[in-house]
């Protein structure tokens, strides 16, 4: 995506917004949410009410339009949050050019081509795509292998390879091939493809409350209740102490006691956070799994690609007697020359260092190259009389005639003890020395595992490697826990075992053999290079598949819930300072001796009571960007991240309104409001 | 407020601290049905031979359906049977006195009333129970009561602390036990010590004493049908009337009086509660009952944390409803000690503070005390006469009941109370961690939160409801003594104390009247079991969840933050649901006090 983050006070948002806050007054949509219904049908009678308060017009009709705003503040939060989605999925809605596909008449084993256009195509067509061409949809290539530029969609650059079979199979539509062709066959049908779905989520349009806003709106709901409770039963009160309470009157108290804050800024929290995401590349099919990766404890990390560069390097060259460093790196260079692996090809490199000229083996017509194979698992070059071989140690020992020097082997033992890997350079005659080969850590993670740490995640890393090298590479990269010589079903395993022992489990993976542990996982995260299977398996999808993504996705999930946690208790926090100023404007026609009460010295009644309504509604339209922004996250354990959040949210929550009220009451008096 | 006050308020915490962990350690004993007591020689017959009557087989347990039936069925049967004795007291044994039966609405109100654990009285009790009536009515009712909520409380706290579990225990083994091992126990020891300190206890009829000095006391004249005869004004006609003879009241008083306080009851003997001086005969009977008040309620958050193995928690609980406990006590007794400014203007008896309704025995200190834990659980005995107290001073009582008596609170009710605010504190705050809500590993989801806030509703429904019904209708105004924002305060009390199954009262109030009798009735069921039924549905789900193990990233339930929280959600809540009512009463009442204005 090329516009990555949208400015929240983009103008162009906003006036749409401002629009849609009024359109959102349609009671079908109000009702969903209880509280801000409630407020709107307080605005209502107070609207009536207006009308039948002679003498008190005025400020009738002040709380009125002040009740109203209040709700449209709300609406005018959510739609921000939905307008700032939708101009995300504009953007992915771009690379849904109107394309045709080559369809195969009489599926795959037919050449019969028609043209189509792209949302004729059903699930199970089969298509060809060859250079140049958009692919029509989603899909899983049955044949074939190109380049495709997939910058529409994860705005890199650079074009990916996708091929039949194996874990790269899965194309996006709108997704360009660049060289060669592919078969297609179509896996969405048109409208429900993968980036419909997600231009419908983040939207907002087919977003469904998750299970802690459900939980969440039923405590608020409940709390409207019973400050509904608290408030229509002022009124007998009020007649038994002689005092008659205006209706307007009444619904302002009711309408600062419910917790409208979070009332009105909740579901704009929930598309916020999925937004937040969207903007680092992530796609999260429900905010269930937002929601849900805030809460997990365990994060699985695959090794390669992972926590470690995708393939060992050679990171040194220990001779063994009476060799020098400079005729082990020739030697082991000569040898690795026809090795094709990374591993091999890091060698190369390696010796460039010690002096060894790069060479090819074009320029060397007189040496006879032994490429790398699984069976002999060597390399090597018969060169100017020598056999010189490089290789596992097994490998060579048995090419040295069963046995190495007890240096070598003494060197060889170390640098698997070290977690390393031993690759032995040899000649008939005489052995060389070793190559060590070693997993590069990628820089920085350690210290990001640490501040997983502190919140309480633990993070264990998969690998297919031995123990040894497992757990030098976990303790260098500074995970808590390794999991060795794993097979895909260990994966699952673990995952069971966990989540069995009450633990929420993060992955994320990319083949096919990943798919049933993506599906088992609480937060799966697919990358998007990954088979569809995995796609579908997964409740997230990175389009940059970038493994370290799941850290982001974790800690976007706690911002997400701890906005959710810091309005609800600013909101209640709030409900103090609202009582300080109403309850005595209530009270002090009647009963003068309650002054006492009103600590803010507000200046009469009814600018008391319409400061506090006018607080009340401000508050939010001040706490959109906060909402939308998600509140400062600290990798901090949960004690202090609550004591620092009690502080702000609560006590400030307390004390802020006071100071509010005073301000707007201190304006209101000054423009004779009231 | 002197140094003697203070060091009996000192040797008072340090009594219920001592106290808190041999008797919780005690209690978890006993909610366990394997737990093995020193009592067992003796109280293991009885309890096998109790489950073979009740045909009760121990080892098969309840999920919280059958729990709640059972429950439900056991109170409603021991409610019909009290009720059955109260209609029928005339014709029933031990009632030297030969006091009548009770009427419909008064043995309604009064057989529920114990049923609740409420001990609402619209009666005086020497004058309207017969012996057989309060031992057999009454006193077990006591003791059902208690052991009830005694159970609830451990089915909650085995929902917390199992996981995966599709039971929370056997209701008829609990009871059993608790009764057995628990509460008759303690009650034989306290009545013999009650009775040594001048308490009575034995079957004889009332003893008529002559005065030495008669009194001639003014009263109003009635009409041969009983009606109060007035003047053409309207005003009623007063005649003298001389005293000669005094009636002593007699009876099993200590073997009732032991279970009145342990189990939280607070129903008194007579009429005067616990400042007759047979009822509360000394300084340290005094003492003594206000210890056996809190001690179980207290002693129940050492068997939490002991449970959840989170002893931590079970002592950050202990010290939020401490917390609590010691604001309440300070403001109650500074308030009723600097007594009343019109008083101070006068210049009477200044030093005294606020001695108005209140036993010279005990005076302020003792009085203070006694009506905040009388409050802080849902006992509701009384040393003093709560309505006469200065208006801030009584507020302590009215706002104790109205955040839900979980300051230690009534047996099991204390605790179940507070963990209905825990779990509110925790689902609130706890989103500020950055997970979803989690109380000791279970997850708080829709569910919970649903049966939680259910009990909230129905509380504020019941007091705010009922009140507001009262205000505005003729039947409501006719009861009140007092007029103004006192009245209400009377009402206001009447129904919270009913709600929360406290029992106290603002007696000004007159409450024994039909209207009365049956709302009241009503506001004690549903405020006990509108409680009761959403709490084991709470507790059958937690005991469902599986348990998210603690992390550093794991919601703090213990600690200072998590105290100050849960104080704070607790006063808060009961503070943002009551406040416009408190206003209107108590609080208008005390401004106008203080411009010298009273009811």
């Amino acid at each position: 995506m090329a516009n990555k983050s949208v400015s929240i006070f983009d103008p162009k948002i906003l006036r749409q917004a401002a629009l849609q806050a009024f359109i959102k007054l349609n009671p079908r949509l109000m009702i969903k949410n209880p509280v801000m219904f409630v407020t709107m049908i307080g605005a209502a009678i107070s609207s009536v009410d207006a009308f039948r308060s002679p003498g008190q017009t005025l400020f009738v009709t002040q709380i009125a339009i002040w009740l109203w705003f209040t709700v449209l503040f709300a609406n005018f939060a959510e739609a921000v949050a939905e307008g700032r989605g939708k101009a995300q999925a504009k953007a992915l809605r771009a690379t849904r050019t109107r394309a045709t596909g080559n369809k195969l008449a009489g599926g795959e084993n037919t050449e019969t081509v028609e043209t189509v256009d792209a949302d004729a195509l059903r699930k199970g067509d089969v298509v060809v795509v060859r250079a140049g061409e958009i692919i029509p949809a989603d899909g899983e290539i049955i044949s074939g292998a190109a380049t495709v530029d997939e910058s529409a969609i994860t705005g890199e650059s650079a074009p990916v390879i996708r091929e039949a079979g194996g874990d790269r199979s899965a194309v996006t539509g709108g997704t360009r091939v660049l060289s060669d062709e592919i078969t297609v066959r179509i896996t969405a049908n048109p409208g429900e493809g993968f980036l419909d779905r997600m231009i419908l989520l983040v939207e907002g349009a087919s977003r469904q409350k998750t299970p802690n806003e459900i939980a969440l709106t039923i405590l608020l709901s409940a709390l409207t209740v019973v400050f509904l409770l608290a408030v229509v039963t002022l009124k007998p009160f009020g007649l038994y102490s002689g005092v008659d309470f205006l209706n307007p009157v009444l619904i302002s108290l009711l309408v600062c006691l419910i917790p409208t804050t979070i009332g009105g800024l909740m579901s704009a929290i929930g598309i916020a956070g999925m937004d937040r995401l969207l903007q680092r590349n992530v796609l999260a099919m429900s905010g269930r799994a937002v929601e849900a990766a805030g809460d997990v404890d365990v994060l699985l990390l695959d090794k390669t690609g992972t926590i470690t560069m995708g393939n060992r390097q050679a990171v040194a060259f220990l001779p063994a007697g009476g060799v020098t460093e400079q005729e082990l790196a020739d030697a082991a260079q000569l040898a690795s020359l026809a090795d094709e692996t990374p591993e091999g090809r890091s060698i190369v490199v390696l010796a460039k260092q010690f002096g060894i000229r790069a060479r090819t083996i074009h320029e060397m017509p007189q040496a006879r190259f032994v490429p790398f194979t699984a069976q002999t698992r060597m390399s090597g070059a018969d060169f100017e009389g020598r056999q010189i071989r490089k290789g596992a140690a097994n490998a060579l020992r048995q090419f040295a005639g069963g046995t190495l020097p007890s240096e070598v082997e003494k060197i060889i033992e170390g640098i698997s003890l070290s977690g390393g890997t031993p690759l032995v350079v040899a000649t008939r005659e005489r052995t060389l020395g070793v190559v060590h080969l070693k997993d590069i850590v990628k820089g920085g993670l350690s210290d990001r595992f640490k501040r997983f740490r502190a919140m309480g995640v633990r993070t264990v890393m998969i690998t297919g490697d031995n123990k040894l090298t497992a757990a030098a590479i976990a303790h260098e990269a500074g995970v808590d826990d390794f999991l060795a010589e794993a097979k895909p079903e260990d994966k699952l395993e673990l995952i069971r075992r966990e989540q069995q022992g009450g633990r929420m489990i993060a992955m994320i993976g990319d083949g096919t053999n990943d798919a049933p542990a993506l599906a088992q996982a609480d937060v799966g995260v697919a990358m998007n290079t990954g088979t569809q299977a995995a796609k579908e398996a997964g409740n997230m999808v990175d389009l940059d598949s970038n493994p370290t993504k799941l850290l982001e996705i974790i800690e976007i999930g706690k911002q997400l819930l701890i906005t959710r946690g810091a309005l609800t208790t600013f909101s209640i926090a709030n409900d103090v300072a609202k009582y300080f100023a109403i309850i005595p404007a209530m009270l002090m026609a009647t009963f003068p001796a309650v002054a006492p009460l009103n600590v803010m010295r507000l200046h009469n009644a009814h600018s008391a009571i319409l400061s506090a309504v006018i607080f009340n509604a401000l508050i939010i339209i001040a706490l959109i960007p906060l909402a939308l922004r998600g509140v400062k996250f600290r990798p901090l354990g949960a004690s202090q991240i609550l004591r620092i959040n009690l502080m702000i949210y609560g006590v400030w929550g307390m004390i802020l309104p006071f100071i509010g009220i005073k301000l707007i009451d201190l304006i209101v008096a000054g423009l004779r409001l009231a | 407020m002197n140094p003697h006050q203070w060091l009996e308020l000192a040797v008072y915490v340090a009594a219920l601290v001592l106290v808190t962990k041999p008797l919780g350690l005690w209690i978890n004993r006993v909610l366990d049905p394997g737990g093995r007591t020193w009592l067992d020689p003796v109280m293991r017959p009885l309890e096998k031979l109790t489950y073979r009557v009740l045909r009760v087989d121990p080892a098969r347990e309840h999920d919280w359906k059958q729990y709640t039936f059972a429950m439900l069925a056991f109170s409603l049967v021991s409610c019909l049977f009290t009720y059955a004795i109260l209609r029928l007291q005339f014709y029933l044994p031990l009632n030297p006195q030969k006091l009548g039966a009770l009427a419909p609405h008064l043995a309604f109100n009064t057989a529920v009333s114990f049923t609740t654990n409420t001990n609402w009285q619209s009666y005086g009790g020497e004058a309207t129970m017969s012996y057989f009536s309060q031992m057999a009515g009454l006193a077990i009712h006591n003791f059902f009561s208690a052991a009830v909520g005694i159970a609830i409380a451990g089915a909650l706290v085995r929902g917390v602390a199992r996981q995966t579990a599709e039971t929370i225990g056997n209701f008829w083994v609990d009871i059993t036990r608790i009764m057995f091992l628990l509460l008759l126990p303690i009650c034989v020891v306290l009545a013999v010590f009650l009775v040594s300190q001048g308490m009575i206890q034995n079957f004889k009829p009332y003893t008529v004493a002559r005065l030495i000095e008669p009194q001639t006391i003014s009263v109003q004249k009635t009409d041969e049908n009983g009606k109060p005869v007035t003047d053409a004004k309207g005003n009623p006609v007063m005649v003298n009337q001389t005293l000669a003879t005094q009636t002593i009241v007699q009876g099993p008083m200590a073997s009732q009086i032991a279970i009145k306080m342990l189990g939280t009851n607070g129903g008194g003997y007579t009429n005067a509660n616990a400042a007759h001086p047979f009822e509360n005969p000394t300084p340290l009977s005094n003492f003594v009952q206000m210890l056996a008040l809190l001690c179980i309620g207290s002693a129940l958050t050492c068997h939490l944390g002991r449970e959840t193995k989170n002893q931590k928690h079970g002592w950050a609980v202990w010290t939020a409803m401490f917390t609590m406990f010691l604001a309440g006590v300070m403001v109650c007794w500074w308030a009723e000690a600097r007594g009343n400014p019109i008083h101070q203007k006068l210049g009477v008896a200044i030093a005294d503070g606020n001695m108005e309704g209140k036993e010279a025995r005990f005076g302020i200190f003792d009085s203070a005390l006694f009506a905040t834990v009388t409050t802080d659980a849902s006992c509701g005995a009384v040393n003093s006469m709560h309505d006469s107290f200065t208006p801030l001073g009584g507020l302590v009582p009215l706002f104790n009941i109205q955040t839900g008596e979980v300051i230690f609170g009534g047996v099991g009710a204390g605790l179940y109370g507070m963990l209905i605010f825990v779990i509110l504190a925790v689902f609130i705050a706890g989103l500020m961690v950055g997970r979803t809500p989690e109380y000791l590993g279970k997850k708080i989801e829709a569910y919970d939160v649903k049966m939680v806030m259910l009990a909230f509703v129905i509380l504020a429904f019941l007091i705010l409801g009922f009140t507001a019904w009262a205000c505005a209708s003729d039947w409501g105004k006719a009861g009140l003594n007092n007029a103004g924002p006192h009245g209400l305060s009377e009402i206001l009390y009447a129904y919270t104390s009913g709600a929360g199954n406290n029992g106290s009262a603002f007696a000004g109030l007159n409450a024994n009247t039909p209207w009365y009798d049956t709302t009241l009735g009503i506001d004690m069921l549903l405020g006990r079991f509108g409680m009761i039924v959403p709490l084991l549905a709470l507790a059958g789900s937690l005991s469902r969840k599986k348990i998210v193990p603690a992390s550093v990233g794991t919601f703090p339930v213990s600690g200072v933050t998590f105290v100050v929280l849960l104080v704070g959600t607790v006063v808060l809540v009961g503070a943002l649901t009551f406040l416009p009512a408190l206003a209107i009463g108590p609080i208008v009442e005390h401004f106008l006090m203080l411009q010298g204005h009273v009811f």
